[in-house]
């Protein structure tokens, strides 16, 4: 499957598809970016007139590209519409905030995937190679088909 | 294997992921791990990572479907281990 099948296959759409590229990925990982436009609506509000990037949307970030991507890349075509996605762990820390206009980079190792669950370790880092937040993200992925 | 010994290992093993600490604390054989102690299925995964790692054992799918109470994970245990001697 090439990175833009990958990215075409993922469940999202604006306002909430958070993946931009994916610049490598292979059975133990994933790297991909993201650029956080200005005109992104959560801007207005977070802060009032000082706009940073949430971290729910960091955390978000993070899953959609180290996890969500990964497992899709992992099931190959067994995953389709019918499968179903969740987040079942997230423990991250925020280390420096994102501000409107950055462009991050997601990377994302594979701890384990088994019985249906992606565990990776994932880093995001900013242009200037900077740590923004590291920390673990784990979900299910399973067909609806294989649920009883 | 210990039948008491490895209930106690499996307490230690099952203890960071349950919901119902009351279920816990009477823990027996015939325990569920998603019905009585509320350990959701992602984290029952991370329970059978742990096993294999305690006892240096591979659980395979048909096993993990089986893996739902106390009981049963002693009779897996016991079997895997018995296939590597």
């Amino acid at each position: 499957m090439t990175n833009q099948e990958i990215i075409a296959k993922l469940p999202y759409s604006k306002p909430f598809l958070f993946v931009d590229e994916i610049l490598q990925i292979n059975e133990n990982g994933v790297e991909g970016t993201y650029y956080f436009d200005e005109h992104l609506d959560f801007y207005k509000g977070h802060f009032k007139d000082n706009p940073v990037t949430p971290g729910v949307i960091l955390t978000e970030v993070m899953a959609q590209i180290g996890l969500v991507c990964l497992g899709i890349f992992l099931l190959d075509y067994s995953f389709n519409s019918t499968t179903s996605i969740a987040l079942t762990l997230s423990e991250i820390e925020f280390l420096k905030p994102v501000f409107p206009k950055e462009k991050v980079i997601v990377i994302s190792e594979k701890v384990y995937f088994r019985f249906g669950k992606l565990k990776c370790k994932v880093i995001m880092k900013n242009e200037n190679g900077e740590n923004v937040c590291t920390g673990t993200i784990a979900g299910i992925m399973v067909s609806k088909s294989e649920i009883t | 294997m210990n039948k008491e010994q490895t209930i106690e290992e499996l307490k230690n093993i099952v203890q960071p992921y349950i919901q119902n600490q009351e279920a816990f604390d009477i823990l027996t054989e015939d325990t569920d791990f998603i019905n009585d102690l509320k350990i959701n299925s992602a984290n029952l995964v991370d329970v059978i990572l742990d096993i294999e790692e305690k006892y240096d054992i591979v659980i395979d799918n048909e096993a993990m479907e089986r893996m739902v109470n106390v009981k049963a994970a002693l009779e897996i245990i016991a079997t895997k281990l018995s296939e590597k001697n």
